[in-house]
């Protein structure tokens, strides 16, 4: 918690109410910085953190996730005006990913919209909004407020996550629709209970849940799935693992797979949703949006680049890689942003953002991998192709109920 | 009337403020079907002629003609609408409390001379140098401005065209121009003359009508703008009539080309279908249809009020958000039962532009006041007596005083309601001093301050020119970038008012400029 007395650039890293839980259980004591947090990038090894997020379930910790609560009369026009797509779908219960652009159509940041109630709602984003957020107000009648602090939030994603939030307590989460959310009450072991959101949303691209409640439960709720989760092998995993979760899902992360608009310095490097494949996020016939006339018109345009799926040949990771037309390497074709062995996939796979010529799915690019083998530095060139995304989406990602284990 | 099916109107223009006259005239020129719509009973805007007092009537706005061109008012045919002027070539008396007034440009520079030589020659030496540096930008003011980093022709062309003018000025102007373009102007007259009361004359001009001070920057900016507008040679005139007057020849002219002309219609909204420009509703609820409308009302009105925020980019409704437009700038008009009498002046010598600014740091404190949301202690004022040539504003025999007042705050510490006396008291002490029987002849008087201004005129923060005269606020990103060449970002919304380049002032060219443009985007 921020204290009134020191400013917060003179604060060390904030800790999550999770924090101490998490500092006991952290064998490599492999801390990183997250949005003003400390979180863990490794708890033990991030292989059994994988396999805990795609063969049992895991804990993580995404309280440093920046959320805001929008509410007034004009709190949906605001949000239909702010982001792509059209929030007069998304009722209360109801769940939406979605991105926001600047007056260019360049991408500024993605996140969550829960509509809570009509004309209420939380957005939860990867970086601070409220610049945006506010010059987005101007003309609207709507409040906005971070209440980052005010909520501890937890991810429970894996193939028994819905299974062991039941065994916690939480009845009826198993008939949550993904993108659905729910006020549940957990029986607290002292008596009483703990009222929290669940929401089936997660980064995974697996079964799962989003646990939302307020911080001073959060020891109390970490406790209780860990405690039921000794038999379940369930872990706490870092932001590693997830990282090889998330790619396998084909989701894009801030700053890997693309610079905010609201930082790129380089002319040039910003990103459009449409150039990192979003373009089933952008409504066009909703009405005036941020971006909308900008984006109409890259449409009609066309495609310069874009973010594509790679299978890449070999076992070895294409970190950084950039990617020719020949082998020879004489011609760029983009270069890859985000890379990994993919364990379940049994492939070698990487998000690349590729030059329009070399886009379609099936085309063939190489990868310029380097490899470094007890300081003796070694390069290949390896086929990479074009394949389409998600690499990953088990069935029971969507199946509701799941499977009951 | 009967109600076709299509729009009756190829043009709405929103307004009926000179630029808005005048940008309807060129629309109906080049054949279009054009509607202006005046929320005010009469069409002119800030430029009007109304009673302030049983009897007296004023030019409620400015009161000088001074920045249209004249080949404009040719243009238009206004003479033959019935424009005429009362006094031409009005001289400046800049007024000193000794009374050693200084009679500048036009006219007898004899007391100027005899105060310093020095000075006299340097006055020439400048003004001549401003004439250059206005011929060589006053052809500025009549383009569309160049958008910066496009690669049209066009563009490419104003900006190459801008650059020879400046470099043929000779490599000494040049230079001069360059050095002084973004100075302040307290600066430049400290460089330049010794005499205070010259130099509180002329930075005077360097500030009037903006929220500027003589040792802001940007000053000597608003000072060349001023110069480009009259081409170097400054013209003050006096329609008879008042500044009505004009906007009346302008109505007369609109309408002689065919445009339509309401009054008492009020636009409530601008209306959007499919994100295109569709007609415009009024505030009776009456909707008129029509593919292009033309906004002369100023930025924030047109984007924030008329049209609405959520069909615009939140970065540029921002950027039309900070559009500074807070006005300094306030008027009294005074009915008099006599002429008074101003010892050192004769009564052909009141037939002038008279200047309460006796130093640039008497301005510079004036303005320091306004910083605060105080109204300035000893205001810099810029007084006509236009009865002296023009019998049509009062009974015989009885005067009309109009004064510009600088600085009186938008927002005032303690408010307007209970402070408008003391501010009224304070112009006219500040008067006393060069006519010190002017209480005793003072019949009525009325005092427009910048929420007045904001009210009557309906100028976003009562600023004269719409958006503030600055360099972060002139030519391709006045008022503000993707909105700087009249056309906006909704397709079939347009400016044409005093926020847009040139700016403000009784100039027309914005007018102009944005009729031509929308016409050649049709074309």
């Amino acid at each position: 918690m921020l204290t009134e007395s020191e400013p917060h650039y003179r604060q060390p890293l904030l800790k999550t109410p999770f924090h101490e839980r998490q500092r006991a259980l952290s064998q490599l004591d492999s801390f990183v910085p997250w949005a003003g947090y400390t979180t863990v990038d490794v708890f033990t090894s991030v292989e059994q953190e994988y396999f805990a997020i795609r063969n049992a379930s895991s804990l993580y910790d995404l309280t440093p996730m920046v959320k805001y609560r929008i509410c007034g009369a004009d709190a949906l026009r605001f949000l239909n005006r702010l982001v792509t797509r059209d929030i007069r779908k998304v009722g209360p219960g109801k769940v939406a990913y979605t991105v926001w652009c600047d007056d260019a159509g360049h991408l500024i940041d993605d996140g969550t919209v829960f509509c809570i109630a009509p004309n209420e709602y939380r957005i939860c984003t990867a970086e601070r909004q409220l610049d945006w957020f506010r010059a987005s107000a101007i003309g609207f009648d709507v409040q906005i407020r971070e209440v980052t602090e005010e909520l501890a939030a937890l991810a429970v994603q894996g193939p028994t996550s819905a299974r062991l939030l039941k065994a916690v307590g939480l009845a009826g989460v198993e008939r949550l629709k993904p993108f659905e959310h729910g006020a549940f009450r957990m029986p607290r072991r002292a008596g009483g209970e703990i009222l929290m959101m669940v929401s089936r949303t997660g980064f995974t691209g697996d079964l799962g849940y989003e646990l939302w409640m307020a911080p001073q439960d959060a020891e109390s709720v970490w406790d209780a799935l860990m405690q039921e989760g000794r038999t379940r092998a369930v872990r706490p995993i870092g932001s590693k693992a997830l990282n090889m979760a998330r790619i396998e899902a084909g989701f894009v992360l801030p700053n890997l797979d693309f610079v905010s608009a609201a930082h790129t310095l380089y002319l040039g490097t910003e990103r459009s949703p449409l150039e990192l494949g979003l373009a089933w996020l952008v409504d066009f016939k909703k009405g005036h949006f941020t971006g909308r006339r900008a984006l109409l018109a890259e449409q009609a345009r066309g495609p310069r680049r874009q973010l594509v799926g790679l299978d890449v040949e070999g076992t070895k990771p294409a970190h950084n890689a950039l990617l020719y037309t020949e082998r020879s390497g004489k011609k760029e074709a983009g270069s890859v942003t985000s890379a990994t062995w993919s364990p379940t996939c049994k492939r070698n796979l990487a998000l690349a953002m590729l030059e329009a010529p070399y886009i379609g799915t099936g085309s063939s690019v190489w990868a310029e991998i380097y490899l470094n083998r007890e300081l003796v530095w070694e390069r290949r060139m390896v086929r990479a192709k074009v394949v389409e995304r998600p690499f990953f989406a088990p069935a029971r990602r969507r199946a509701t109920p799941p499977a009951d284990f | 009337m009967s109600h076709p099916a299509r729009a009756a109107y190829d043009s709405i223009v929103v307004g009926g403020g000179h630029n808005g006259l005048v940008c309807a005239s060129y629309l109906a020129r080049g054949g279009r079907r054009v509607l202006v719509l005046e929320a005010a009973d009469r069409v002119g805007g800030a430029a009007i002629t109304r009673e302030f007092a049983a009897g007296f009537k004023v030019s409620a706005g400015a009161h000088l003609l001074h920045l249209m061109p004249p080949a404009l008012i040719r243009d238009l045919g206004l003479e033959a609408q019935g424009l005429r002027l009362a006094a031409q070539r009005l001289p400046t008396l800049a007024l000193a409390e000794d009374c050693r007034h200084l009679a500048l440009a036009p006219g007898d520079r004899s007391r100027l001379a005899q105060a310093s030589a020095a000075d006299a020659a340097a006055l020439e030496d400048w003004q001549a140098l401003l004439a250059r540096f206005a011929r060589a930008l006053h052809p500025l003011l009549s383009q569309t401005p160049p958008r910066l980093g496009s690669e049209a022709w066009r563009d490419r062309a104003a900006l190459l065209g801008l650059g020879w003018r400046i470099r043929r000025l000779g490599r000494k102007d040049m230079r001069e121009l360059l050095r002084v373009g973004g100075m302040c102007v307290h600066d430049l007259l400290e460089d330049r003359f010794s005499l205070p009361l010259l130099k509180g004359a002329l930075a005077l001009d360097a500030v009037l009508g903006t929220n500027l001070g003589p040792r802001s920057p940007g000053t000597v900016a608003s000072l060349l703008y001023r110069a480009a507008a009259a081409q170097g040679v400054e013209a003050l005139a006096l329609p008879q009539g008042g500044l009505g007057a004009v906007s009346e020849a302008l109505a007369g002219a609109a309408r002689a080309a065919g445009a339509q002309i309401r009054t008492n219609a009020a636009v409530e909204r601008i209306l959007v279908r499919e994100d295109r420009v569709s007609g415009v509703v009024l505030a009776t609820g009456e909707q008129i249809a029509a593919g292009t409308v033309v906004s002369s009302a100023d930025p924030k009105s047109t984007f924030l009020k008329l049209l609405g925020a959520e069909h615009l980019d939140a970065g540029f409704v921002r950027r039309v958000a900070q559009v500074r437009s807070r006005g300094l700038t306030a008027k009294l008009h005074l009915a008099l039962d006599r002429l008074p009498q101003f010892p050192g002046l004769t009564e052909q010598d009141l037939r002038a532009r008279l200047l309460v600014a006796p130093s640039a740091d008497y301005i510079e404190r004036a303005y320091n006041h306004a910083k605060y949301d105080e109204f300035s202690q000893h205001p810099m004022l810029e007084v006509t007596i236009p009865t002296l040539v023009d019998a049509t504003l009062a009974p015989a025999g009885r005067h009309v005083m109009s004064v510009i007042v600088q600085y009186a705050p938008y927002t005032l510490k303690g408010g307007w309601d209970t402070q408008r006396q003391t501010f009224t008291d304070r112009i006219i002490d500040t008067l006393g001093a060069y006519a010190p029987q002017l209480r005793g002849s003072i019949r009525a008087s009325e005092l427009l301050t910048p929420p007045d201004i904001e009210r009557e005129f309906r100028m976003s923060g009562g600023h004269w020119h719409h958006a503030e005269l600055a360099l972060d606020q002139f030519l391709m990103v006045r008022p503000v970038p993707g909105a700087a060449q009249y056309q906006t970002p909704l397709p079939g919304l347009y400016l044409c008012g005093a926020g847009c380049h040139p700016g403000g002032g009784v100039m027309g060219l914005a007018g102009r400029n944005a009729a031509r443009q929308l016409i050649r985007e049709a074309a």
